[in-house]
């Protein structure tokens, strides 16, 4: 081995939970100043592995390398001792904190806070001007946007003098604006020989940004390949195993009489904060409306008003019939008899009742329908078996054993049978919310399939999603929320990223 | 994949706490200088080596089924009813009114009636907590316990001041009439030769709480209320997804919770005292939550605790008669038994997961 030794080397790692291998024998040389990809559906192992190499978990076997050096790491200490630093999925800030109190937070070097402040604020400012990362040091963190708190864990970890970084899913919330941003700071970074470690599911980001990509799947990486010499198409056969169809293939839509009308919708919070501020939009049978946007911009309020979930104010229509906003006639209950189904945002928490066995779950919105009642009082638990054991079959849900509780089912396993059970009952509207978060390729294929085949059924469908793929695929027409408003309306072959991502950012276009 | 099979986690695991329970409890017996085993042949002795002792394990175990159900129903909607003291006093009152001024032509018609009061009332006494709960958000913690002083001083202010016969110095109601008397265990199984103990209290209402033991489990795991009921009690946010009104539920749960405490009335106050005493129900209110817990708030699970109880109930009686060991460390024991299944669960349940973990590993290997 001549040359740098590699910045992190990984040999032979494995661990297990339980009875489940989360990785197996994995070796990865991850050499210096490079970004380094690792890619694999969910479940893969990815996070595990990270959550080793950061000292959260213990490897059942193997042996890491820093530097070429043998290290061990027991717990995140030791990992930041390594000069390791780690940004989460989900940010690890106190909320009423400063920028500057959340930077020096546990690496406060002395008894008094405010030497190490100064000394703080003088080191940020360096970074920020080296490497893109401005943020105000003084601004709390509940005040600021996501694309600002992901700046502040990557300013977290530089503080610590970490010169290996690695980003777990660090898109996620981000506009396609805020992930441009995250790029160009990751490439500075890359120029200053640091060492960065980019966990995704995305293959655009992959091909775009990194040098090295590796391929977990089930718990093994399965190929490890320059990113020069590779192409979408063959990274997610690599991560899935066979052949997949990245785009949705779908005829043109033709739409039919209107069936959802919305006119001056407006969404209060739990706090009276009004998060839908008067939107107008239409669903016709036999289309889908994407509604584009980045997270928490009133699109979730829109759903939940529409699935019956919270109050709100406006004229809205189905099929010509007012449907009540508030009070009596506004609940779930009354939506699902009024032919509305919604496969909810947050299968985990709304979607499905973890606890449940999968038969449970079937009749879960439906538990009043005739078919699964035998008598007055007591539900025919045989019958919404064998509708579970066909729901499953057919919408291929695996393992299918109606008596698996829901959390043991996989992420896209889970959504399958929220789908399975809302498109079966053939609605005239489908409200669907984030249809493919967490969920793996192969499974994401498939519920996209069983989307346009309902339309092409004719029924009309809204369709909530913050990915831009995922929109631009699937809809006939798109339209842009931003703060509660709606910024527009695109056609998708007429429109591009760059568009709708200034759309979501709230700058209009050109009319449409 | 489930960490343990389902016989380890009903069976063992409160197995093995009871087990701890007891080997500390002997810690105790010796350390206060008396014979551990001799102790535990008295309580077994006592409580369920005669039909004597049994009727009292059962009379106790009565009070616990009920008790015990109506904690278990309101878990199932993730709400902590600790008001089954209260609720049961009021309950208690119900069959007071019920046996006192109505002239019952036989003892079964009674029960049905008192029966009904008893719950009705317990409900009543369930539904300003529940009703705090879901309208104004008031934890149920805090109300329920609130409620059963609030139920202590009204008992209190209706037997001195209502109920108390006149120029009686007893705060209690006039004796029940005879008609109401309701069979024994005694008086039930001589028919059929069998002879139980005639001065044990254990009676019809025992059939009563086994009745509503099976009804519960129905409620439960059969109907369509039982399933909206568990759905709200593991996600409120699911809940609303599926149109099942949280209003609804938190009030249906507590006043079928409430009316199973109250229900408690038709074997202590009925069926033991035959008049409504002052704190008639003896802290069983309380037990319920242990049961509850115990029982992993299935129906079945109940019943064995409330059993269980029963018998350190009574158990613990004959100790305090039999032998120098404290009143106070009775408590202790069932304290202990308390704590180790109910409190500490996760400190036993948590090496048997691993230990089961291991060897399935081995199985596999």
């Amino acid at each position: 081995m001549t040359g740098t030794s590699p910045a992190i080397e990984l040999r032979g790692i494995s661990k297990a939970f339980g009875p489940v291998q989360a990785n197996k024998d994995i070796s990865i040389r991850v050499m210096p100043g490079t970004i380094h990809g690792i890619i694999g559906e969910n479940g893969a192992g990815k996070s595990t592995l990270m959550s080793i190499l950061y000292g959260f978990y213990k490897a059942d076997a193997g042996e890491v390398f820093i530097r070429g050096q043998k290290t061990e790491i027991p717990d995140s200490q030791a990992a930041i001792a390594a000069g390791i630093g780690m940004v989460f999925q989900h940010f690890k800030l106190v909320e009423n904190f400063t920028v500057l109190e959340n930077v020096v937070l546990g690496a406060e070097q002395g008894r008094l806070l405010r030497p190490s402040l100064a000394r703080a604020r003088k080191i940020l400012s360096d970074l920020a001007a080296e490497y893109e990362l401005n943020v105000d040091p003084d601004a709390r963190i509940d005040r600021i946007g996501v694309g600002m708190q992901q700046r502040v864990e990557i300013l977290k970890a530089l503080y610590r003098q970490a010169d290996i970084l690695i980003l777990d899913e660090p898109t996620g919330v981000l506009t396609p604006a805020e992930a441009d941003h995250l790029f160009r700071i990751l490439d500075n970074l890359r120029a200053e020989g640091k060492t960065i470690i980019l966990i995704t599911h995305k293959l655009r980001e992959i091909m775009e940004i990194t040098d090295t990509v590796s391929v977990m799947r089930r718990g093994e990486m399965t190929a490890t390949v320059k990113t020069a010499d590779t192409n979408p198409e063959e990274l997610a056969e690599l991560m899935v195993g066979r052949k997949v169809l990245l785009r949705v293939d779908k005829v043109p839509a033709k739409p039919g009489k209107t069936v959802l009308e919305v006119q001056n919708l407006r969404v209060r919070d739990h706090q009276g904060v009004e998060r839908v501020k008067g939107i107008d939009l239409t669903v016709r049978a036999g289309e889908i409306l994407g509604i584009a946007g980045v997270a928490g911009n009133g699109q979730s309020e829109l759903l939940e008003v529409l699935g019956g979930m919270r109050p709100g104010a406006g004229d809205v229509t189905l099929n010509g019939a007012p449907l009540p906003l508030e009070g009596r006639g506004s609940d779930g209950q009354s939506r699902r008899a009024a032919g509305i189904s919604h496969v909810p945002e947050d299968r985990q928490r709304e979607g499905l009742i973890m606890e449940f066995h999968a038969w449970e779950n079937t009749a879960f919105g439906y538990h009043h329908d005739p078919v699964y009642q035998r008598g007055r009082l007591l539900m025919n638990n045989a019958a919404l078996q064998r509708d579970t054991q066909a729901k499953m079959d057919k919408f291929d849900v695996r393992p299918p054993d109606p008596w698996l509780t829901a959390k043991n089912f996989s992420g896209g396993n889970q959504q399958k049978i929220v789908v399975a059970r809302e498109i079966e009952r053939g609605p005239d509207l489908l409200l669907v919310g984030q249809p493919t978060r967490g969920v793996d390729i192969g499974a994401i294929e498939f519920i996209h399939r069983q989307i346009v085949t309902l339309r092409d059924q004719g029924t009309a469908i809204l369709l909530v999603s913050v990915e831009l793929d995922e929109i631009l695929s699937l809809s006939d027409r798109i339209a842009v929320m931003f703060d509660g408003r709606m910024m527009g309306e695109r056609l998708p072959d007429q429109t591009d990223e760059t568009e709708l991502g200034l759309l979501m950012a709230g700058v209009s276009g050109k009319a449409a | 994949m489930d960490k343990m099979p389902k016989w380890a986690d009903v069976v063992l695991i409160p197995l093995i706490s009871l087990i701890l329970a007891a080997a500390l409890s002997a810690l105790v017996i010796l350390a206060i200088g008396e014979d551990p085993v001799a102790a535990v042949k008295l309580m077994v002795n006592g409580a369920l080596g005669s039909t004597y002792g049994w009727g009292y394990t059962l009379y106790y175990a009565t009070n616990f089924m009920f008790t015990g159900l109506a904690v278990a129903v309101a878990f199932h909607a993730r709400m902590f009813n600790i008001g089954g003291e209260g609720q049961a006093m009021l309950g208690g009152l119900g069959v007071a009114l019920m046996c006192l001024y109505i002239p019952w032509p036989h003892w079964s018609l009674a029960l049905i009636g008192a029966t009904g009061l008893a719950a009705l009332f317990g409900a009543a006494w369930a539904a300003i907590p529940a009703w705090l709960q879901a309208k104004r958000g008031s934890h149920i913690v805090i109300t329920t316990i609130m409620f059963n002083f609030i139920a202590a001083a009204v008992l209190n202010y209706v037997l001195v001041n209502l109920m108390r016969p006149k120029g009686s110095m007893d705060p209690a109601t006039a004796r029940f009439p005879g008609a109401v008397h309701l069979p024994t265990l005694h008086e039930l199984l001589a028919p059929i030769g069998l002879n139980f103990s005639k001065a044990a209290p254990a009676n019809v209402s025992l059939l009563v709480a086994v009745a509503a033991c099976i009804l519960v489990w129905l409620l439960i795991w059969r109907t369509r209320l039982g399933y909206e009921i568990r759905a709200y009690g593991h996600s409120e946010t699911g809940a609303l997804y599926a149109g099942i009104s949280p209003v609804r539920i938190t009030m249906i749960a507590m006043l079928i919770s409430g009316g199973l405490a109250g229900m408690m009335a038709i074997n202590n106050v009925m069926g033991e005292a035959e008049r409504l005493v002052l704190n008639a129900t003896e802290g069983a209110g309380f037990i319920g939550i242990a049961v509850a817990l115990m029982g992993r708030s299935h129906p079945f699970g109940v019943f064995l605790a409330a059993i269980l109880f029963g018998f350190l109930y009574q158990g613990g009686a004959e100790l305090a008669l039999w032998t120098t060991i404290p009143r106070e460390l009775i408590v202790v024991i069932q304290a202990l038994v308390i704590l180790f299944t109910g409190a500490l669960d996760n400190m036993v349940r948590m090496p048997l997961e691993k230990l089961f973990l291991a060897l399935r590993k081995e199985k596999q290997a």
